[in-house]
């Protein structure tokens, strides 16, 4: 993370999370706006309508539809028909778009979403974890996880330049934890126009329904070609590696502020315990990390900023030379009893040379708080690992043995 | 008129859905964009790398043609190019009064400015003829076969229309492909009509219904000659205009000409259930003054 705070001090506003994204949004001049209010994404949206309804984004419809699943079919529409075009959802909300995610990204739109992060229902919960973007991996999404308020405002224009990038042409996710980053006030230097203008050009995409240059757009696609759509969608994903730590960097020259391309680091260089973590909890790990290396312990941080695509090369570059290293997850993979991030990870490492031990924890289910202790703890897990090897690969952590 | 659908797509000999599809462009013109939700029109007419629009044209999914019409609808207007581009979203009966109906329901509701056209073969045709919304009564589908206790599908057929005048929409027609210049007349009429407005099309199914590729029109015109599909204009929620009947037929000659009622003519019981449609024709005199 590079960032002088100094310098931001005077431009600070303590604003809600949700407002910070609303707008970021409305600096990034969108044509389109889709979405259907769903806890805990609704202040967002709230906040957008009452820009619209102030005259605060020229140029733009605001359609107010009856469900998620017609949110994003109105953005199928209109970024097909060369709108720039943004929703916000959550868990339910998202599970129903779910057909429409791979429709988004078959056809290439780039498409800005924004997921404040919620578990998903049975049971029933409101709070923050992250299976809701998780379950939606493989939809042919890139996928962003923000750290604080700060980042995930910051991260939707850079998630515009992604998308609408000519090579690129993939929809963009960009998760925030849900009341943890869309509730909280903190300070914020929110998104100015005039240097977003200079950041983010408009979105003019080569080909859109035209009457003048008539298209067909979703064809019908037999065997004899649907495979080199999916391998198309695959490039593309191996060329946003790039663009993304490209937007990163060149937002950091016009805004001076960056918290890392593809991931970010902390006291990563020397260390033998390295924890990986997605989102909010990478804060409160960073607190660990200072509190342990005060102490002596060799701790460090690899915060994933992109989920999809998945960095492989920047993680084994961190991973490599050290002794253990914990995978924490906000998700499960029922069956597998592992999170995503430890999966992955774990499945990258295999056929090289990298020999490094990896654990998984699932935390914080539901909304469940995750204290320094329990971050505390699994540190003394991974130590145990570098004395005496693996015991248990993945497991949950503050299971209340009474309720089972 | 051009003709704004390219000859050499794959349909059946007698498909009713590449009439519905050109007759639909000769009313909307170059100047217009149409989606269309998943079914034998898109399989049909857009197999990769080949295409019969020759418009802009944009397939989603089964259940939200209405949903990105209201997007591109949107998107038209944020960049100031609504006007003259008209938005049609048309789709089959599935896709209409089915799957698709939420996403049609809030598009109408919300009041975007687009033409929706159903076209109605009464029965999911693309899957291999399953019973939908539309299906009439005592049609036998591969979902509602007739058999030894049953007559088919024993449900009338979902009013789509009325449901579409409820939304308060301006302009509501029913129109049939066997009537190409009722159909261009009303779509056009659709499309000049500023709000959300609907047009359900009756349109007989050569393989769903089975009868010869050469009948397609003939059928549709009886279903009209007998008052089983009356044809009529609403405007914002009143009747204004009817097509009047002179000798209504009786239902029979219609219902003789396909596979699908078949069993209303061999098996015990059928007379009866002839009778009923019968009735249900003769309300329809009644109701829309068709006489």
């Amino acid at each position: 993370m590079r960032r002088d705070y100094e310098k931001e001090k005077k431009d600070m506003v303590v604003v809600e999370g949700s407002y910070a994204v609303a707008s970021a949004v409305k600096a990034c001049r969108p044509n389109v706006i889709s979405a259907y209010p769903i806890t805990p994404q609704t202040h967002i949206v709230e906040e957008l309508s009452q820009f619209i309804a102030d005259g605060e984004i020229p140029n733009c419809e605001y359609v107010m539809v009856e469900s998620e699943f017609s949110a994003l079919s109105a953005l199928v529409g209109s970024s097909a028909a060369g709108a720039r075009s943004y929703s916000a959802t959550t868990s339910q909300g998202l599970e129903l778009m779910h057909e429409v995610l791979f429709n988004v990204s078959g056809m290439r739109l780039p498409v800005v979403m924004t997921i404040a992060n919620r578990a998903v229902s049975a049971p029933i919960n409101i709070w923050n974890d992250q299976q809701d973007s998780i379950s939606q991996r493989d939809t042919g999404w890139i996928q962003l996880y923000a750290e604080d308020t700060q980042e995930i405002s910051d991260m939707t224009a850079q998630a515009f330049k992604i998308g609408e990038d000519p090579d690129i042409l993939l929809p963009v996710m960009t998760c925030m934890d849900g009341f943890i980053l869309s509730h909280v006030y903190e300070p914020v230097v929110l998104l100015d126009d005039d240097l977003v203008a200079e950041y983010l050009p408009p979105f003019e995409p080569e080909l859109k329904l035209d009457p003048k240059n008539p298209k067909t757009f979703g064809a019908f696609a037999d065997p004899n070609s649907y495979t080199e759509f999916r391998y198309l969608q695959q490039q593309a994903m191996d060329k946003a590696l790039k663009k993304i730590e490209d937007a990163a960097d060149e937002f950091y020259d016009l805004f001076g502020r960056y918290y890392g391309g593809l991931i970010d680091t902390y006291e990563t260089d020397d260390a033998d315990i390295i924890l990986m973590a997605m989102g909010s909890i990478v804060g409160t790990i960073k607190d660990v990390v200072d509190k342990l290396r005060a102490k002596g312990v060799k701790v460090g941080l690899l915060k994933v900023r992109s989920f999809r695509p998945f960095p492989v090369e920047a993680i084994h570059n961190v991973i490599k030379d050290a002794k253990v290293v914990v995978a924490l997850d906000k998700n499960i993979s029922i069956g597998l009893n592992e999170g995503a991030l430890f999966t992955e990870t774990k499945a990258t490492l295999y056929n090289t040379k990298i020999d490094v031990p990896v654990i998984g924890f699932m935390i914080g289910q539901g909304g469940r708080d995750i204290p320094v202790e329990t971050i505390e703890n699994i540190v003394d897990e991974a130590k145990k690992v570098i004395d005496s090897g693996i015991t248990v690969e993945s497991q949950f952590t503050d299971l209340k043995e009474e309720l089972l | 008129m051009k003709s704004l659908l390219a000859p050499g797509h794959r349909g059946c000999a007698g498909c009713c859905d590449a009439m519905a599809a050109k007759f639909t462009l000769m009313a909307a013109g170059e100047d217009c964009i149409v989606v269309s939700p998943t079914g034998c029109l898109e399989v049909m007419t857009t197999p990769y790398p080949e295409s019969s629009w020759e418009i802009p044209w944009i397939h989603s999914l089964f259940e939200n043609n209405a949903a990105v019409a209201s997007g591109i609808e949107a998107a038209l207007k944020a960049k100031g190019e609504m006007g003259k581009t008209k938005v049609i979203a048309m789709g089959g009966d599935g896709a209409t009064l089915d799957i698709g109906m939420r996403s049609v329901s809030g598009a109408f509701e919300r009041g975007h400015d687009f033409t929706f056209v159903c076209i109605d073969n009464e029965a999911y045709m693309n899957t291999g003829v399953q019973r939908s919304g539309a299906t009439p009564f005592a049609a036998s589908t591969t979902t509602s076969p007739a058999g030894e206790v049953s007559f088919g599908n024993i449900r009338p057929k979902k009013n789509m229309p009325a449901i579409m005048a409820a939304h308060g929409s301006p302009y509501v027609a029913t129109t049939s492909i066997g009537y190409p210049k009722d159909m261009i007349r009303k779509v056009k009429t659709a499309l000049d009509v500023e709000g959300p407005t609907y047009v359900h099309s009756h349109a007989p199914c050569t393989t769903g219904w089975g009868f010869d590729t050469s009948k397609t029109v003939e059928i549709a015109k009886l279903a009209v000659e007998t008052c089983l599909w009356p044809l009529y204009e609403m405007e914002d929620g009143e009747i204004t205009k009817v097509k009047k009947v002179k000798n209504p037929k009786p239902v029979e000659d219609y219902l003789k000409m396909q596979r699908r009622f078949k069993h209303l003519f061999t098996k015990e019981g059928g007379d009866e259930m002839v009778k009923k449609i019968q009735a249900l024709a003769d309300e329809n005199i009644e109701k829309f003054g068709l006489q």
